[in-house]
């Protein structure tokens, strides 16, 4: 059973967004650390890069598989989070916390597009 | 004893140790190096090892013992064709008269090597039913590359440039939307129906004028002759695109039909699985490409043409896709390949496609109640099973992979074609005696009771490799991979 | 048929449980108009004697020439153990090492390549090889336009091998990335040419070869930081064997350095098959395409080696992979791998020594016969170019004649001549000795 946080937003390719004031963290949910497995690596963007809804914005990679990223909202990348360089096994720890990049929304009503977690939790079928 | 051997060649360095013999210098005292300009010349020093001739052979004489390889055993390896690799082949392509040859020898100097390569052009071209062949390109994915920009060219030349998608099956090797990924075309993906071939009825709404072609094997990745190739190709060429055909199966129809004859324009052989060549722990082997009558000019230059007078020399055409090598390919390459379709002869040539099929089928029907056979009925030079027959054991496709090294074979083919979980895919390949392969069903047999009786001894398989089960976590998250990395 | 295993006896028991009666029947899906029914128009069966008669004529049809000649391809010493260490089996009959328990052979090997190419090279890594020193070059041209992102144009320098550049100007081609050149002055690269080229702020990468196509060690200084400065990687194709001498790519700056390795031993074999190196800053290593061989520990703690980062690679990535690259060279990595190992630091200095003076030797016995000049005045290593009085091809024919390979015309007028430590002073004597009985 994955964990769902409530309050968040969900996508379809398994990113979430939590949504602070103008700010959107972005990264990948339980039930799709769980599916990659140990990850590896994590190709994250640079600051200051756009990122637009629906677009790839890096990968996470586990020993014999890699999964697109895909952001669920649009706006400019402010921070990528650097820890992950070091150690991107703390998406398998909690992929909540360790949120891949912080992204200054430029249309925060995109977030309306996306699941809650409820909707998430049915589409994963748990 | 010699299996534990685990020494690095740089651990065995000693300084002041020589493996080299060279000549004396005479000219040292008036010319050398050192008196280049400072700012050309290396500071730091390169950490190569000292040892003597003696430790390089045993080193890596040992290191050799932690091998497998076809000379050692049975290779059910699907796809990969590992069939025996004839010494004499070796032994040819090793001739000081053609090792010694410099690429830029004048062609009149050069005439047993081009007549080497032109005859084996020559008689792939006979094989596969196309009318020309380059043989420059280095490798399967080299050929597919290459062929890809061959069909590219094709309709940019003819003005048309809206054509810049190809069609691939979602059974098809990565290579394949690789190739054309770097040929910069984008990739449809046409469905399989659930016998695993191209379905037509998802084929024809793709086929518009943005698309260059389709990429093709057959029989296909599960094994499974591709019947309706020739509906399928007049489709394809009704709406203007091109069939490539990849080779990495050719071995399954060898003598009983032809790539050319199917309807395909353009295709790869992989010169290492159909010809023998051997694959040398991962290269080098040979591609050479092939085309249809009327694609001649626009194979890679250099090309190797024959004069009236029987002289052959070195061409090149502007129309031509490009320049792919550094020469003629991985000739050494050619002279084994070569030797190979004289040692076989007309005769043999015709024999290698039913013996491989005759091997693979009767590999199948006999383990068919052991393993899940997805695709039923006969299959080519391979096919696939998705795993244990019983599902309940727990035991996976890794696992008996891992456990059959415990018992001296190569695994086979794993988790490819995607199209099921679990695939395990089998290739005998004609080398193979009947009695090889009834040792190796009653060993595959045995490890499905395993998987039953004993799932734990096959969940932690191999037992008695070199190694065991390798933690490729901490290798790709802290990746060590020079001796420099290593010391720390 | 000495391949074929089967007897008649096999056929029919094979048959039976796979359910045909006959070979044909394995094939009956087949629709009648695709099957091949005649003869193929290909020799009869040859034995092996029959073999050995056939390829020795053939040999005989090529010239065994003393080679002078060089532009990407010389002759070089091959120690004796390396062909018969080839040759064994368990290295020679080996698939691509994914089944790390059985492969530690060739993947030990791996690793210990790409140690020693990064000690060559003085890069941080390598991968597992390439095809050739041509292709190696494309690799690198397309690294950087994946590095830059959003720059889809490369500079080449015009005194890089042509047959380097054309390699790498097809696989541009199809990719939509735009070559252009980096004129040449005096024999090397014009760095404010390169400075000019470089200010439009979009080049992805600079590639340069060391030493050029003339034989040229060309004075680098600056040009990282220039290209750096605008963002743009540095390509340096170079040549391993001058290596034990010549500064290297990341003494220079280089991000990525690449170039054949032939020149390590390798037999010419009429152009192949040679072994490509790819190699970059740590920075950069999920860029690199093809194998990469990593160490690890197996469940026991065992020191053990395997392929990584997988995940870059064909078989997974498919269409979104950085390159089509599926296997490597292995074997020729095996080949140069024992060639370092015997050789050392110090002979492959020793080498260099020998082609060295041996190359400076000929150039000025040359330029004193007063039927050539040098075509340049700058300093080379083992190759240099020559502008002849009489036409370059009447000196080739008149040496042809003689049994030796004089160089590579590059002009009506021009030779390149190549000297290794496999020439001595009597040959070198013997070709000057010609050219200066040339009327």
């Amino acid at each position: 059973m994955s964990t769902i946080l409530e309050g968040l937003y969900y996508a379809e390719s398994h990113e979430y967004v939590k949504v602070e004031g103008e700010f959107g963290y972005v990264g990948i949910t339980d039930y799709a650390q769980h599916e990659l497995g140990n990850v590896v690596y994590v190709d994250m963007p640079e600051v200051d890069d756009e990122v637009t809804a629906g677009e790839n914005f890096g990968a996470v990679e586990s020993v014999k598989a890699a999964s697109d990223l895909i952001s669920p909202v649009s706006g400019t990348v402010v921070e990528v989070n650097e820890a992950l360089n070091d150690n991107p096994e703390l998406v398998n720890s909690d992929p909540y916390a360790n949120w891949i990049i912080k992204v200054q929304l430029s249309d925060p009503a995109e977030v309306e597009n996306l699941m809650d977690a409820a909707a998430y939790k049915a589409a994963i079928g748990e | 004893m010699i299996r534990n051997y685990d020494k690095l060649i740089f651990e065995l360095s000693k300084e002041g140790r020589v493996g080299y013999s060279l000549p004396k210098n005479e000219l040292k005292e008036k010319y050398c190096p050192c008196q280049l300009p400072a700012a050309l010349k290396r500071e730091s020093k390169p950490e190569l090892p000292e040892v003597t001739e003696f430790d390089v052979v045993r080193h890596y004489t040992n290191l050799s013992n932690k091998n497998f390889g076809v000379d050692t055993g049975f290779y059910p390896l699907g796809s990969c064709t590992m069939k025996y690799n004839p010494r004499l082949n070796e032994e040819i392509s090793a001739l000081p008269s053609f090792a010694r040859l410099h690429p830029a020898t004048p062609v009149e100097a050069a005439q047993g090597a081009l007549e080497v390569y032109y005859n084996l052009a020559a008689s792939l071209a006979e094989i596969s039913g196309l009318a020309a062949f380059t043989l420059n390109p280095y490798a399967g994915a080299h050929g597919e590359l290459t062929g890809l920009m061959i069909m590219r060219s094709y309709h940019l030349q003819r003005g048309d440039s809206k054509r810049t998608k190809v069609i691939v099956p979602d059974s098809a090797h990565g290579t394949n939307p690789a190739s054309a990924a770097v040929c910069g075309l984008e990739i449809v993906e046409v469905k399989s129906t659930p016998n695993g071939t191209v379905d037509v009825e998802d084929l024809k709404p793709l086929l518009d004028d943005t698309i260059a072609g389709i990429m093709m094997t057959n029989p296909n990745t599960l094994g499974i002759f591709e019947t309706e190739i020739p509906e399928i190709a007049r489709l394809v060429h009704e709406c203007g695109g091109l069939l490539y055909y990849d080779g990495a199966n050719l071995n399954a129809v060898l003598g009983k039909c032809r790539p050319g004859d199917m309807g395909f324009d353009i295709m790869h052989i992989n010169l290492h699985k159909t010809f023998s060549t051997p694959h040398g722990g991962g290269g080098p082997g040979d591609g050479p490409v092939g085309v249809r009558a009327g694609l001649e000019k626009l194979l890679p230059n250099p090309q190797v043409k024959k004069d009236a007078a029987g002289k052959f020399y070195i061409d090149t055409d502007e129309a031509s896709a490009g320049y792919v090598s550094n020469f003629l390919g991985n000739f050494g390459v050619l002279l084994r390949a070569y030797t190979y379709i004289l040692t076989l002869g007309r005769e043999n040539v015709k024999m290698v496609g039913p013996l491989a099929v005759l091997n693979a089928n009767y590999v199948k029907e006999s383990l068919k109640d052991d393993y899940y056979l997805p695709i039923e009925g006969i299959c080519k030079h391979e096919f696939v099973f998705d795993g244990l027959a019983d599902k309940s054991t727990g035991v996976t496709t890794l696992d008996i992979a891992k456990r059959l090294l415990d018992y001296g074979y190569h695994a086979p083919t794993i988790y490819f074609p995607l199209l099921f979980h679990q695939s395990i895919m089998i290739e005998p390949t004609e080398t193979e005696s009947k009695e090889t392969l009834d040792e190796f069903i009653a060993v595959m047999k045995k490890v499905a009771k395993e998987a039953i009786g004993n799932p734990d001894i096959v969940k932690s398989a191999p037992h008695s490799t070199p190694v065991r089960r390798l933690d490729e976590t901490t290798a790709a998250r802290f990746p060590k991979t020079t001796y420099r990395q290593l010391k720390g | 048929m000495k391949y074929f295993p089967h007897t008649q006896q096999d056929i029919e028991q094979m048959l039976a449980v796979a359910g045909v009666k006959s070979l044909d029947g394995l094939f009956g899906e087949i629709p009648q108009q695709l099957l091949f029914d005649r003869e193929f128009a290909l020799p009869e069966a040859m034995s092996e004697a029959e073999i050995r008669k056939f390829f020795e004529a053939l040999g005989k049809r090529n010239g065994d020439l003393v080679c002078f000649a060089g532009a990407g391809v010389e002759d070089h010493y091959s120690p004796s153990v390396i062909a018969p260490i080839l040759s064994r089996g368990e290295f020679l009959t080996a698939y691509t090492p994914y089944q790390p328990e059985i492969s530690q052979g060739t993947l030990q090997y791996i690793f210990e390549y790409q140690s020693m190419i990064c000690e060559l090279t003085g890069m941080d890594v390598t991968n597992a090889s390439m095809y050739d020193g041509t292709t190696a070059t494309a690799e690198a041209m397309m690294m950087c336009v994946s590095i830059a992102k959003k720059r889809n144009r490369v500079l080449v320098s015009a005194t890089m091998d042509p047959k380097v550049r054309r390699v790498v100007e097809t696989y541009a081609k199809y990719q939509g990335v735009t070559v252009d050149l980096i004129a040449e002055k005096d024999g090397v690269t014009d760095l404010t040419d390169l400075e000019s080229k470089l200010a439009a702020d979009d080049v992805a990468g600079v590639i340069l070869a060391q030493p050029n196509f003339y034989g040229i060690v060309e004075d680098y200084t600056g040009v990282a930081d220039m290209c750096h400065a605008r963002k743009a990687q540095l390509v340096m194709n170079v040549k391993p064997s001058t290596l034990a001498v010549l500064k290297t790519p990341a003494e220079w700056g280089a991000d990525i350095a690449c170039g054949d390795a032939q020149s390590l031993g390798i037999p010419m074999t009429y152009g192949g098959p040679y072994v490509g190196f790819l190699a970059c800053v740590n920075a950069h290593v999920r860029k690199l395409p093809g194998r990469i061989v990593g160490a690890t520990t197996d469940v026991d703690g065992k020191r053990a080696f395997v392929l990584t980062l997988q995940a870059r690679e064909q078989h997974i990535r498919r269409e979104k992979a950085n390159s089509n690259i599926c296997s490597n060279q292995s074997l020729m990595a095996l080949y140069v791998t024992i060639y370092m190992s015997v050789m050392g630091h110090k002979g492959l200095k020793e080498a260099c020594c020998l082609s060295y003076s041996g190359a400076h030797y000929l150039a000025e016995q040359l330029v004193a016969t007063g039927k050539c000049s040098m075509v340049h005045d700058k300093p080379f290593f083992n190759e240099f170019a020559v502008r002849t009085t009489v036409p370059a091809a009447k000196v080739q024919e008149a040496l042809l004649a003689a049994g030796i390979l004089g160089g590579v015309r590059i002009a009506d007028d021009t030779l390149l001549l190549c000297v290794t430590e496999q020439r001595t002073k009597e040959e070198i004597d013997t070709l000057v000795s010609i050219v200066n009985n040339i009327q």
